[in-house]
């Protein structure tokens, strides 16, 4: 019998899908798959550490895309949500895919593939969360700052829409759980990396870096939101289903105006 | 400019512009070209909910709260006493750009009050529009309303910079609009809307032949109407909504249950409740007409001229019609599923799909997310069981009732509670 192996990979994308290559490759028995910053140790099974190559992990991608465009953006949504585990869900689901059956991805009687939907669909709505709540401040130096603090990892998934949508000015959102953020300098975005220690959230001091106006316009906006609230229609419930309280800490119409 | 008279004029034409509850800001298509500001051409994107859980997605306000009108149901009818104010036309755009650049919304919706002349502020409404798409290269979502009896020129400028027009029936009823709104006119608000309707009809079609024709009113024309003004039943407001998306190609026909904003004998009283609920029936069979493909008439009809309040009108209906079910889940076409009491158009999907692969039973309908309280009554599916056992309308609806949590409970239930 094939000994069964832990494959350690670097913790991205495609290290990951690096990683379904070389199961599929040489024909591993998957115990599991860690990223090297969680890995633990199996008892009775080997460990393999995997090194990302690019083109293996492309040829993956497009051999899930293949199959459906649709299995390839549930694969990539279901791993940005870090949830646990989610690396051998994700296997068995690939492994599925490349079955013999046909849309083999919309069998949702299947459990994996239901999980693996419904993981998807929560990272998709938070993607569309933080494309409506991102706030952005207007900084001295030009550029519309904003924080966001989100359940998943969905930055890169969000650039698209503020690229297209925030064309003419500089911007950066800045994710503070996950310590890096997207930069748009007018003509492309990048990732960068920073460790920002004063994160400006929803204080009601405020911060010098940013310009004067910037306080002016987010009191306009906060007292255009308690104006066109209808007090006899409160239904507080509805209010914190659609804006959960995890967030208000960055949205600065929820700021308590002195 | 001097914010403490913007926020001055904000809060009070803000809080007049608050009762139109239109806050669409799709199907606009509008691309971000030549690198200038916003994009609508995704979905819309609702950026924060009041505490009346309503979406804020576009900044709502009046241009002025001014009017020569005096309809009893409106907050800004020229014999209420209240502050008035108007905004410069650049003012609207500072703010607009401003809020859009910030995140905080999609684009602007734009509604006036009427003074002077219908013209003349739709001529100001216009500019608003125009100022944004040319000077500031602006591509969000605007939202103009059109003023009832504005000149058909003017109607076909509108639609050129906006992404929505809309005019306010509000009254539902011809003969209400003359109790409470005496000095308007039922064609002035036709007029503006069949204009609409055909210039849309006609550029679609002249884009057909040139690419480069501009867009017009790319999301279309709505209307709202307010509920329970009148004492008009639900036959008479689903009926009269049905006429419009057929008649006036509407996207969207609001609802807005009244809220008391005047001391007046023709109207229910200040601080009477307002009919959340009812409203809520009301969208409900709206979604019915537009996507589940019922007709009107099955819904509403002389013999039952009102909606249940204590169940949905798509529930109500199979109680009434029981010798439709039971439905077969594992064959039924998906125009036969979505009737099914607790399964909506997503599900519907999802069984389709997944019973290509096996026979469905109880257990996998309830993880796809079919609400089996309500749907187990009207199915067969891979299983012996089979929940209704010949039982009544009346029994069902009994046992639903009994074995559901309805947050709108306490405004139908006839039981004395005993302990308070």
């Amino acid at each position: 019998m094939k000994e069964a192996k832990i494959l350690i990979y670097d913790g991205s994308f495609n290290g990951f899908l690096t990683s379904v290559f070389k199961a599929f490759d040489e024909r591993i028995e998957v115990a599991d798959i860690q990223k090297n910053s969680l890995a633990q140790n199996g008892l009775f099974s080997d460990t393999e550490t995997v090194f990302t190559e690019i083109d293996k992990a492309k040829r993956v991608w497009n051999g899930i895309q293949k199959k459906s465009s649709y299995a390839i953006k549930n694969v990539y949504f279901a791993f940005l949500s870090e949830s646990s585990g989610i690396e051998m869900t994700l296997y068995t689901y690939i492994k599925k895919l490349f079955s013999p059956i046909d849309m083999v991805h919309l069998n949702f009687s299947d459990d994996t593939i239901l999980k693996i939907n419904q993981l998807a669909k929560s990272v998709g709505r938070e993607k569309h969360r933080m494309e409506a709540f991102v706030r952005f401040q207007l900084t001295k130096d030009g550029v519309y700052f904003a924080n966001i603090e989100p359940d998943f990892d969905i930055l890169p998934l969000v650039s698209k829409h503020f690229r297209s949508r925030y064309a003419d000015q500089q911007w950066l959102i800045y994710d503070v759980k996950r310590k890096y953020g997207l930069f748009y300098d007018l003509n492309t975005v990048e990732i960068i990396r920073l460790d920002l220690q004063n994160i400006s959230t929803n204080s009601i001091k405020e911060n010098s870096a940013f310009t004067s106006d910037e306080y002016n316009y987010q009191n306009l906006w906060n007292n255009y939101f308690k104006s066109t609230n209808i007090k006899s229609r409160i239904n507080k419930k509805l209010h914190t289903q659609h804006v959960p309280k995890r967030y208000w800490k960055y949205l600065s119409e929820k700021k308590q105006a002195v | 400019m001097s914010f403490k008279r913007i926020r001055e004029k904000l809060n009070i034409l803000a809080d007049a512009a608050k009762y139109d509850v239109s806050c669409s800001s799709s199907g606009s298509k509008r691309n971000n070209t030549k690198k200038g500001l916003g994009d609508s051409s995704g979905m819309g994107i609702c950026h924060s909910y009041t505490e009346d859980g309503r979406c804020v997605s576009l900044l709502k306000i009046l241009l002025t709260n001014h009017c020569i009108f005096d309809c009893a149901y409106c907050v800004t009818r020229s014999s209420n006493d209240i502050k008035r104010a108007a905004f410069k036309i650049q003012e609207v755009v500072d703010l607009t750009i401003n809020f859009y650049r910030r995140n905080y919304i999609e684009g602007l919706f734009l509604s006036s009050g009427i003074f002077k002349n219908a013209d003349y502020t739709m001529e100001r409404l216009i500019s608003v529009a125009k100022k944004l798409r040319l000077e500031e290269n602006f591509n969000g979502y605007i939202h103009l309303k059109s003023i009832p009896g504005a000149s058909d020129e003017l109607m076909r400028e509108a639609g050129l910079w906006a992404d929505r027009l809309s005019i306010n029936i509000e009254i539902p009823t011809v003969s209400g609009l003359k109790l409470l709104a005496p000095d308007k006119n039922h064609d002035d608000f036709i007029k503006p809307m069949l204009k609409v309707k055909n210039e849309i009809i006609q550029y679609k079609a002249e884009k057909k032949v040139f690419k480069s024709t501009p867009k017009y009113a790319p999301a279309g024309q709505s209307t709202q109407m307010i509920i329970g003004a009148t004492g008009e039943s639900d036959k008479d407001i689903m009926y009269s909504a049905s006429h419009y998306y057929k008649q006036y190609a509407m996207k969207r026909v609001y609802y807005s249950g009244y809220i008391p904003v005047a001391e007046d004998n023709r109207l229910p009283a200040i601080n009477s409740q307002v009919p959340v609920l009812r409203e809520n029936r009301l969208y409900q069979t709206d979604w019915l007409l537009r996507f589940y493909g019922f007709s009107v008439q099955e819904i509403l009809n002389n013999k039952h001229p009102n909606l249940d309040i204590d169940i949905d009108p798509k529930l109500s209906w199979a109680l009434r019609n029981l010798h439709h079910f039971p439905i077969d889940i594992n064959q039924a076409d998906k125009r036969t599923l979505v009737r099914i009491p607790g399964l909506g158009t997503r599900s519907a999907d999802k069984i389709i799909k997944a019973r290509r692969f096996r026979s469905l039973n109880w257990d996998h309908l309830k993880k796809i997310g079919v609400a089996l309280n309500r749907a187990k009554y009207f199915i067969i599916c891979a299983s012996n069981q089979w929940e209704r056992q010949d039982l009544e309308a009346y029994q069902i609806k009994a046992f639903i009732l009994q074995n559901s949590q309805s947050k709108f409970r306490n405004s139908y239930s006839s039981q004395l509670s005993l302990f308070n």
